[in-house]
């Protein structure tokens, strides 16, 4: 999650819901549920990295590594009891997902133990995907056992690149060899593997992130992720290309990397499922991150986590000892909310479906109820033609079908890149 | 009533005001004294006639304030008299009590109409050179105007209390424009008023009295008419023949129209009604009409009853030299635009405008303006006293464009210019007169040279100064070359020009297309031979102003169908946020949401979206780097 939160209202000491919030509740007990478990530690700040993350080991009371899961089990219990306040139903949990900071820098008994506290809290659902992030120097056969005992079916390896200049400037620390080993180990577990990429550091070669890609593809994993860099407001890496010291991020560049990924991916079997995800096939895309896009509910715990339940979107206070103190006084760590308007959620809805793979569903999105509330704009035939015409919506899939009566927009590979403009232009 | 004198004069604040003041109406012209005073911008005439109403005693001291008559606050600020006032003060001399009616003109070359006709209603002019300075181009400009209304000059130097000051030198120097003595240039200091009693008494011995018939039908001269809010226009006049009495019907000759005489009265300088004005006295008229455009300056005003034969020679229309269009940065306040500048009307009847509507910057008004200063003093006011913020495009002249069938296009904006061939293109040129020191010949040369500019003559006024003398196209005057003559000569220079008249040029329009598609506010009328660096120069700011689209954008310049610059915008290939996880939504759909309220101020040009501050930045930056070269130096 970014480091800069929204602004937003106030969320009350008891964490509790706005009635419509609460009532929607009932409606969606079957609905899939997610729980993102944030670790606000690393052992290095990446200089690219605006994540909520502290390489301190103690950030004070409950906030030290070796206190933190206790408080970070609090915000679970804390969870339990909202829920229950606001008549939710019984919903266990359809995915789970560690991810910081470096979830792996914490022993992997810790990690279990909270999952443990968890599926007691909540309970999980059969075939349950739950996910952890790892640095590729933490995982070895043993690691990667535990948390396969503990529960866990999915490892996401902080991969980043396989060239060691573009690892140095990204700061990572972690020795590239290190990755084949983890990738084994988890195997060996029995997990999923997905890798995570950067593409467009500065200094990469185009030649370069083809070495990392097929280094990549090489190891065989079930998914991948592969982002631009983003040069986040007030990291180091922003203040060096202020500087100069490192050159700015190249738009052209970064486009020309995205061609290679789809290309070198989409040769080894790896098919995108949205715009920065890639995975062998339907079910190994990320069911949690999925649920992100499909407008899902899942509860966020730990320091500056987000999260959603119908239509309400809060985050907690982003310091680990601010976010301790307030659990420890019986009190949310929430510290900013928003509800959605229906013209947010009609917004949300075309931006977040257009970058996936199955694409927008015409029909569906001009039916929405919140559409028609707050009397935005149906999107027409006519633009979706247009956007056909101009070459980044596919056109079979835009042919209307008895499931799809007005077709669905899905982005073409130049679509895909341009998906921000294809949103402004179909916004109501 | 000639005889002893008994007046005493004390150098005090304690006024040595007449003991009688001549009253209007029943004033012999001999005793009336009429004058102006001709001075550069700066050369202290306003604080010269501050003291004079001191001593004359019409302004009590703790009254004063300083530059009385400059009343409008935008005067104040740019030290300038923009509007002329007459005021009447009594001055007595050797046991006679005589009336002044001193006119004050404009200096700017702008309003040189309004100057011919301030000076057409004086008799005697003082000229007013600053001794630390020297005169200046449009100060003799102006004593040349004089000098041909044969008015009696009275040569001055002013500021002889500055330590700078070197009235030996001036006083040379005028000597020699005017063809007197040296020893005849008056010298004084409004500033602690020394020489300023001299002065009013040499007022009174060289310039002559009025003469006019007193028993003729009256003619008066509108030399100004200004707008008061609650009076309406206020019109001054001289009266040449004849009387003007109060409640009177007049007749403007020129339109006439008829109106009836509400107060007539002299400023002295508040406004005073009298009965009425005689043969060779100044004074004002209100008749409750609101718009100054029906008391045209230069038009004579006669009596309905008894009208006059013939009007007073010189009345001309002030024609507007220069045009722009004037577009509000906010549409909204299109209306409010049009109500300022109607307002600004009312007082400035130079001024005229009709909607304008450009595709790059929506609605606004063509402006035709009397010259630059003119252009920005109008400007100024409608952002400062309307608070309007506006975009002006780059200022052109009146081109006469005769298409193939022979028809004649007034083109006052690049978009009137006729599609197809043309068989002449002719343009206002100028006699334009420039005063540097000696050692900035040669720059001077060289920048008017590159204006296309034919030198006609060069005078030494004295050993260290120089008078040169150019014809030039107006249009290469009105962009930037007096900052450009500012910053060869070290701010030394002073320039004048004056129309005069037409020629034909090799002129051609040159157009900015996008995408195939011409952008308006671009166009421009340039020479032939600076067409291609105006092409190059807009695309390639264009280029660095217009954002990325989903395809490529070519900028072209174009003379008619022939491409003669071009850039291109080249495609944008990636406007995608690459992660998008829970915390991101929020942030990512405020972030669409403010480029969609961004996508509203877009302009659309054929397909290309371009924001408006693209426009205004092309539009603007050759003012700014003008002004940065100019402080570089």
């Amino acid at each position: 999650m970014p480091s800069t939160l929204p602004l937003g209202d106030p969320v009350p000491a008891d964490g509790g819901f706005p009635a419509a919030v609460a009532q929607a509740l009932p409606a969606r007990a079957e609905a899939p549920f997610g729980l993102y478990v944030h670790i606000p530690f690393c052992s290095v700040r990446c200089g690219y990295c605006d994540f909520n993350t502290y390489t301190a080991e103690d950030l004070g009371p409950g906030a030290s590594q070796v206190s933190y899961p206790d408080t970070l089990i609090s915000e679970l219990v804390f969870a339990r009891q909202v829920l229950d306040a606001m008549g939710a139903p019984e919903r266990p949990f359809s995915t789970v997902f560690f991810g910081g900071g470096t979830p792996t820098l914490l022993p992997p008994e810790e990690l279990a133990r909270i999952l443990t506290r968890a599926r007691e809290l909540f309970g999980f659902r059969p075939d349950a995907e739950i996910t952890t992030e790892a640095n590729p120097d933490t995982i070895t056969d043993a690691t990667a056992q535990v948390l396969a005992e503990a529960g866990f079916t999915r490892l996401s390896l902080g991969m980043q690149s396989a060239v060691p200049h573009v690892l140095s400037t990204l700061d990572r620390t972690h020795d590239p060899a290190n990755v084949e080993r983890a990738v084994h180990a988890a195997r060996a577990a029995g997990l999923q593997v997905s890798l995570d990429l950067i593409s467009g550091t500065p200094g990469e070669s185009l030649e370069d992130w083809r070495t990392s890609l097929e280094h990549a593809v090489a190891l065989a994993p079930d998914h991948i992720s592969a982002y631009s860099l983003i040069i986040e407001e007030g990291t180091a890496m922003a203040a060096k290309i202020k500087r100069g010291v490192l050159p700015d991020i190249d738009p052209d560049d970064q486009a020309d990397k995205y061609l290679l990924t789809d290309q070198v991916l989409g040769a080894a079997g790896l098919t995108w499922y949205e715009v920065s995800n890639f995975s062998t096939s339907e079910a190994t895309r990320s069911e949690h991150n999925l649920n992100y896009w499909l407008d899902s509910d899942w509860w966020g715990a730990g320091p500056g986590a987000h999260s959603h339940m119908a239509g309400l979107r809060w985050w907690n206070v982003k310091h680990p000892a601010a976010y301790a103190q307030r659990l420890s006084g019986g009190a949310t760590p929430g510290h900013g909310r928003e509800l959605l308007a229906d013209a947010d959620k009609t917004l949300e809805h075309l931006m977040l479906r257009l970058r996936l793979a199955d694409g927008l569903d015409v029909a569906g999105f001009n039916a929405l109820p919140e559409l028609r509330r707050s009397q935005g704009e149906k999107i027409s035939r006519k633009s979706v033609q247009a956007l056909v015409h101009d070459g980044l919506i596919e056109e079979d899939p835009a042919q209307p079908s008895n499931a799809h009566p007005q077709g669905r927009a899905v982005l073409t590979l130049r679509g895909r890149l341009l998906a921000d403009a294809v949103t402004r232009r179909l916004a109501p | 009533m000639p005889g002893v004198s008994t007046k005493q004069r004390t150098p005090t604040t304690v006024s040595p005001k007449a003991r009688s003041s001549q009253v209007p109406a029943a004033t012999d012209p001999s005793v009336i004294r009429n004058f102006c005073i001709i001075a550069h911008i700066d050369h202290g005439k306003s604080t010269l006639a501050d003291r004079m109403l001191q001593l004359t005693g019409v302004v009590q001291a703790r009254n004063m304030k300083a530059q009385y008559l400059d009343r409008m606050a935008i005067e104040r600020d740019r030290g300038i008299t923009i509007k002329s006032q007459a005021v009447r003060m009594p001055w007595e001399l050797d046991g006679q009590t005589y009336a002044f009616h001193m006119i004050d003109t404009p200096g700017h070359v702008d309003f040189s109409y309004e100057v011919s006709r301030s000076l057409a209603a004086c008799e005697g002019a003082l000229l007013l050179v600053d001794a630390a300075q020297g005169i200046e181009a449009q100060t003799l400009a102006n004593l040349y105007l004089a000098m041909e209304h044969d008015l009696k000059i009275i040569p001055v130097l002013n500021k002889i209390d500055l330590p700078s000051a070197q009235p030996e030198k001036y006083a040379e120097e005028i000597a020699y424009l005017i063809g007197c003595e040296p020893e005849d240039v008056l010298r004084v200091s409004g500033k602690t008023g020394d020489g300023v009693e001299e002065l009013l008494d040499k007022i009174v011995a060289e310039i002559p009295a009025p003469e006019g018939d007193a028993e003729a039908p009256a003619r008066a001269m509108i030399f100004d008419s200004v707008y008061d809010t609650y009076r309406g226009v206020v019109t001054f006049v001289r009266v040449v023949d004849g009387k003007l009495g109060h409640r009177e019907k007049i007749k403007m000759m020129s339109t006439g129209a008829t109106h009836e005489l509400l107060e007539i009265g002299v400023s002295s300088p508040e406004p005073e009604a009298t009965k009425g004005l005689g043969v060779g006295e100044v004074g004002y008229l209100i008749t409750g009409v609101k718009d100054v455009r029906l008391s045209k300056v230069g038009d004579t005003v006669t009596s309905q009853n008894r009208p006059a034969a013939e009007i007073i020679g010189g009345y001309d229309d002030p024609a507007p030299m220069v045009f722009s269009g004037l577009f509000p940065l906010d549409g909204s306040d299109f209306p409010v635009l049009r109500e300022a500048l109607e307002k600004l009307q009312l007082n400035d009847a130079a001024l005229n405008f009709e909607p304008e509507t450009s595709t790059a910057l929506g609605f606004g008004f063509r402006v035709g303006f009397l010259g630059l200063l003119h252009l920005e003093i109008t400007r100024e006011r409608l952002e400062s006293e309307y608070n309007l913020d506006l975009i002006s495009t780059a200022p052109n002249v009146v081109y006469e464009v005769t298409a193939e069938d022979g028809e004649i296009h007034r083109v006052t904006n690049p978009s009137e210019f006729p599609e197809g061939k043309v068989t002449e293109i002719r343009e206002p040129v100028v006699d334009a007169t420039v005063i540097v020191p000696a050692e900035f010949i040669g720059p001077v040369m060289e920048l008017c040279q590159s204006r296309r500019g034919t030198m006609e003559g060069m005078d030494y006024l004295s050993a260290e100064r120089v008078e040169i003398r150019y014809k030039m196209p107006l249009a290469e005057i009105v962009f930037d070359f007096f900052d450009q003559l500012k910053s060869r000569t070290k701010g030394y220079a002073s320039l004048n020009w004056q129309g005069v008249g037409q020629q034909a040029a090799d002129l051609v329009k040159v157009d900015i297309l996008l995408q195939g598609d011409q952008v308006d506010a671009f166009s421009a009328i340039t020479h032939r031979d600076s067409a291609y660096a105006y092409g190059v120069k807009m695309a390639s700011r264009l280029k660095e102003l217009i954002p990325r689209q989903q395809f490529e954008v070519p900028i072209q310049a174009a003379i008619g169908s022939r491409i003669i610059a071009r850039e291109n915008i080249r495609a944008i290939r990636k406007d995608v946020l690459s992660k998008c996880y829970g915390g991101d939504i929020s942030r990512k759909r405020k972030l669409l949401e403010k480029q969609k309220e961004g996508k509203k101020r877009m302009k659309m040009v054929g397909t290309v979206e371009v924001p408006q501050e693209a426009f205004i930045a092309a539009l603007s930056s050759d003012e700014d780097a003008g002004k940065e070269k100019a402080g570089k130096k």
